[in-house]
């Protein structure tokens, strides 16, 4: 589906990316773990078309983006580290601008649906910006999944989610893989993460250091394998 | 993406823009507040009463509208860094031309805005005497506030990715305005004075830099927005 392939990128002289290849499939969620500076923000960055990789590409379908990224965007859905959103606009009033961008039909029925999925519909119609940071992230998943992406690229999405919050999630993104979406999710948190994802990626120093399917492994396997490839202790 | 999307999603941009407007109400209100500022400083230094103001009237209200201006141009991009949501634009399947084109209108209404509310203040207060002609001037002042938020937009934008935004806008923006200022301030001139041959000939100047440097960020915009 979204795949990067050998991809390189260079910020002044610094090499955050030598030459990652990951591919992302149907009906799978792959967790991407690696210590702080890896590049894991950065490559979500590459991937979900927001930086433009120093060489390298990112394929959709196994041909490159260059030239259609409004139709590849189109398929993507994010969350990164910012909510993206706007303080002043309400729940409903930012969903229904970015459904707009998305050129989401039957807009007002969408925009209830995600609101009820992430469970923000009483909130419906208060400021974003008076939200705490779980309800924020809540609706930035919200927003992300608003035109129902075929991929979803998210960088520590469980970040001040409860734990009623969290659970929500990983059922949003167990129906999601079973639906068929590909799922990139950054994370450090082993638990969580591998509570969902049925392939996992170490990122280190640039580079896939290690990939394999962790379905029916321990997180306690992942973890000792994650450690014997970056060297580190994980807490 | 078709005509129709394009200008969908541009007015999605300019509807966003207006409703955080009408809710913060912070450009609009520190515009104003600036230049009225700026007017009553003029108003104490020349001492209206006694001089006739009538040859450096519409350079006083340009000055005040376009240092007025550039502090709104900043705060245009505020609610953009805020969480990120410049990202989520960018992010989004919309041609930049249609990010920079939602800017650009928001931007222009809103400086209008603040012109059709303060341009009755500087009359009274300036002790002017209007006797030219006000079809004139409302077209000498749409076509300047075009050329000031088509050049201001693209440079807050491109400011905007920086720590000092602030101080790096005007540096850049007003040597970038100058055919702009002149061609305003000629207009207004001749639009206060009624001579309609006279505003002509501004018009064609300030039409001629509208058009381009209208052109020039849709072309130059995407480059401005990839990293």
């Amino acid at each position: 589906m979204l795949e990067a392939r050998e991809v390189r990128k260079r910020v002044g002289q610094r090499e955050i990316l030598r030459g990652v290849s990951l591919r992302l499939l149907p009906g799978s969620v792959c967790a991407l773990f690696g210590p702080n500076g890896a590049g894991k923000s950065t490559l979500l960055k590459v991937m979900s078309l927001l930086l433009r990789p120093t060489s390298g590409a990112v394929l959709w379908e196994g041909r490159p983006v260059a030239g259609r990224e409004s139709e590849v965007r189109r398929r993507l859905g994010v969350v990164g580290h910012a909510t993206f959103l706007y303080d002043s606009l309400s729940a409903e009033e930012n969903l229904r601008f970015y459904g707009r961008l998305y050129g989401v039909a039957d807009l007002a029925r969408r925009v209830g649906e995600a609101l009820e999925l992430v469970g923000l519909e009483f909130f419906r119609r208060e400021p974003a910006g008076t939200f705490s940071r779980g309800m924020q992230q809540r609706l930035a998943v919200a927003r992300a999944l608003l035109h129902r992406p075929a991929v979803l690229l998210l960088d520590e999405p469980f970040t001040g989610l409860d734990r009623e919050g969290q659970a929500r999630l990983a059922e949003i993104l167990e129906r999601f893989r079973v639906e068929g979406g590909a799922c990139l999710l950054v994370s450090h948190d082993f638990d969580e993460t591998l509570a969902v994802a049925d392939r996992y990626a170490v990122l280190s120093r640039g580079q896939v250091v290690r990939e394999g399917s962790c379905r029916g492994v321990v997180p306690a396997e992942v973890v000792r394998l994650y450690q014997e490839a970056v060297g580190g202790v994980v807490r | 993406m078709n005509g129709v999307d394009f200008l969908r999603r541009t007015m999605a941009i300019v509807w966003k823009d207006l409703l955080v407007e009408m809710r913060a109400k912070e450009m609009l209100l520190s515009v104003l507040v600036f230049a009225f500022m700026v007017l009553v400083v003029f108003s104490f230094a020349f001492n209206p009463v006694e001089h006739d103001l009538t040859d450096i009237f519409a350079g006083i209200m340009w000055v005040a509208f376009l240092f007025a201006g550039t502090l709104g141009l900043n705060r245009s991009f505020q609610s953009e860094r805020q969480n990120g949501a410049l990202q989520g634009l960018i992010l989004a399947p919309v041609d930049r031309a249609a990010i920079f084109l939602g800017k650009f209108i928001s931007n222009t209404i809103f400086m209008l805005a603040v012109e059709l509310v303060l341009t009755p203040v500087f009359v009274i207060l300036l002790n002017y005497r209007f006797g030219g002609s006000t079809p004139l001037l409302v077209a000498a002042l749409v076509l300047g506030t075009v050329g000031f938020t088509a050049v201001g937009t693209f440079l807050a934008a491109l400011a905007s990715n920086t720590r000092a935004s602030e101080v790096l806008l005007p540096v850049l923006l007003f040597p970038l305005l100058a055919p702009v200022i002149i061609g305003a301030v000629r207009a207004t001139e001749a639009a206060l004075a009624g001579k309609a041959a006279q505003a002509a000939e501004g018009f064609k100047l300030l039409g001629a830099f509208d058009v381009i440097f209208l052109a020039l960020p849709f072309v130059l915009f995407e480059y401005m927005l990839e990293s």
